[in-house]
């Protein structure tokens, strides 16, 4: 019996199942994406477009939401977001990069050991150290304070991108280090020089990752700092007011909010996987 | 590797140091140099970490044993084991393991059945795929606290939310979400958020599937839904677990939707905020403490399980030394 009879037609039906597959593909990411585009589109309408049922689709649009969010003062919030994300990143890579190397490239025996410690600390629950941080930072004078939080932040990432440069870390060859050492390289070239440039890219997804855990964090933020040091994401609370419409004003905060971090997560979603995965998905 | 031999003699067993004098396993001053090296490397990272994520929870254990509310400070003493008796005495402690247990879970569940959905369909090639995938990431890189709030005023509130409307045109009276089904608001804003972590560790996993053999078998005459079940889903196996774990993990320590939707009511007071509540609300330390010790130890007994996942992974890539 012959069983590699293609049915007349068959490629055609093949046809037809992959155009509905596209479809429906389509038709679920758009309602995926769907309450961003609706978040952008009410930023750029008027108030009471924004609250109509049926909803306005045709609305006229302007730029007064924005206007109303820089003047209410977000501007200073979204600086705090920046300084403690930028900082704490630059000073995570800085101890992440030399730790990661002796996790690979030269390894300690026991770097097994210190690569569980790293990674157990990040499944740590915050909550759980948060009383005893506000007290220290309380009885220092620290509350509401953008360099406290930096620090915070700065442990928070610190396993995260530890093992992350260690995953990219591990594939540089061998060889490359062999021959450096054999030429005599110092270890200071061999590190800085040599293996650096090979892992910027990995090191750029690693901080990338880290800034976007900063900026995006809520817990802490919104429980330490109150009104000189805090940041966007506890911030976009106070556009909700018990009087009037606010929809569209808090679109266009939160627009502004989500926006940076977006754009940079789709152009490095390659390596995105990969650093949400530990390093264990190549 | 000859270095790392020897370093392995001298750094995992401590009493062989004092053996070493005796045998005098040969170290070159080169290979002493190299291991001070990597320890200075890795010593910095090292502090930090352990200054700013272990010292809080070990000053949390202190803390939990100890008779304090900062509304009187002078009534402050060594409690002994009394707030772990109130704590789970009171029944505040159990109900919100449940709330998490119920809200974590079922965000999952959900994430993960639809992430599985939307990684198949992205497996193949279409019109768009790229510009699709991109859309489908952008609900994890939102902002959680934006996300909620877009969530509760935009989509779901009773009049002006997306959502009745949309029900409204196939016939489904409005929906309180807020009000009525607060958990469900939380579950769909944590499902509607980690679906595309899910869907991108899944994506990862179908496309690490030998073509060849999946080739191999539709010559054989096996149809989609056996290749599924019999091929792909078995290879995918640890992939599901650590998407599983992960997201688990990253969603036990859920804070912001429950703040921002619907302040612990309706059952939505999961463990974390629990704790929030009874520390800075209650400014009852002692209490608070408890509380975190113990959602420490349900959290441990998770990531221990994640661990164990994620190690065997790097095992199986031959990844780990």
């Amino acid at each position: 019996m012959s069983t590699a009879v293609v049915p007349r037609g068959g490629r055609t039906r093949k046809r037809i199942t992959g155009a509905v597959l596209t479809v429906i593909t389509w038709l679920v990411t758009l309602g995926f994406f769907f309450p961003v585009a609706w978040m952008v589109f009410t930023a750029f309408k008027s108030e009471r477009d924004a609250a109509t049922n049926p909803p306005t689709f045709l609305a006229e649009l302007t730029l007064a939401n924005f206007q109303r969010v820089f003047d209410s003062g977000f501007s200073a919030y979204l600086i705090n977001s920046f300084s403690a994300s930028v900082m704490s990143t630059i000073i995570v890579i800085i101890l992440a990069f030399p730790a990661a190397y002796a996790l690979s490239i030269r390894p300690i025996v026991k770097s097994t050991d210190a690569l569980f410690f790293f990674i157990s600390t990040k499944f740590l629950p915050l909550a759980a150290a948060a009383v005893p941080i506000y007290l220290v930072l309380q009885n220092f004078g620290l509350l509401d304070n953008v360099s406290a939080l930096t620090v915070l932040y700065l442990g928070m990432n610190l396993p995260l991108a530890v093992w992350m440069m260690r995953s990219f870390l591990m594939e540089v060859p061998r060889e490359i280090i062999e021959a450096a050492q054999v030429d005599g390289a110092k270890f200071s070239t061999e590190m800085l020089r040599i293996v650096l440039p090979l892992v910027a890219p990995g090191m750029a997804a690693a901080a990338l990752i880290c800034f976007i855990f900063a900026w995006n964090e809520y817990f802490l933020a919104n429980l330490l700092t109150s009104t000189i040091a805090r940041t966007a994401p506890p911030a976009l609370g106070s556009f909700v007011s018990g009087r009037g419409q606010f929809l569209a004003v808090l679109s266009a905060a939160a627009t502004i909010a989500v926006l940076p971090v977006i754009i940079a997560g789709w152009v490095a979603q390659k390596r995105l996987v990969r650093g949400l995965a530990m390093g264990a998905i190549k | 590797m000859a270095i790392a031999d020897s370093t392995r003699l001298l750094v995992t067993a401590p009493d062989q140091g004092r053996r070493r004098k005796r045998t005098k396993i040969p170290l070159t001053p080169g290979e002493r140099r190299n291991l001070r090296l990597a320890r200075a490397l890795l010593w910095p990272a090292l502090i930090v970490a352990i200054l700013i994520t272990q010292v809080p929870f070990v000053v949390t254990i202190y803390y939990s044993f100890q008779t304090w509310n900062l509304q009187r400070p002078r009534d402050r003493g060594f409690a002994g084991l009394e707030n772990y008796v109130d704590v789970l005495t009171n029944g505040a402690f159990f109900s919100s393991l449940w709330a998490t247990v119920l809200i974590v879970g079922s965000s999952a569940v959900i994430s993960l059945v639809v992430g599985m959905a939307l990684a198949m369909l992205l497996d193949r090639k279409f019109f768009g795929r790229g510009l699709a995938r991109t859309l489908l990431i952008t609900p994890f890189l939102m902002m959680p606290a934006a996300s909620a709030l877009i969530w509760k005023w935009s989509m779901l509130d009773n009049d002006a939310g997306m959502v009745n409307w949309v029900l409204g045109l196939i016939g489904i009276s409005p929906i309180a979400w807020n009000t009525s089904l607060p958990i469900l608001t939380v579950i769909i804003t944590l499902a509607w958020q980690y679906t595309p972590f899910m869907m991108l560790i899944l994506l990862a996993g179908l496309q690490s599937q030998p073509q060849d053999v999946l080739e191999a078998a539709s010559v054989d005459g096996a149809g989609p839904v056996r290749t599924f079940f019999s091929m792909t889903l078995p290879h995918l196996r640890q992939y599901v677990e650590l998407a599983v774990l992960l997201g688990v993990i990253l969603m036990l320590q859920v804070f912001d939707p429950v703040n921002i939707m619907t302040k612990g009511t309706g059952g939505t007071k999961t463990m974390a905020y629990l704790l929030y509540e009874r520390a800075f609300i209650g400014s009852d330390i002692g209490e608070a403490s408890a509380y975190g010790v113990l959602t420490v130890i349900v959290t441990i007994v998770v990531a221990t399980i994640a661990l164990r996942t994620l190690f065997k992974m790097l095992k199986v890539e031959g990844d780990l030394r």
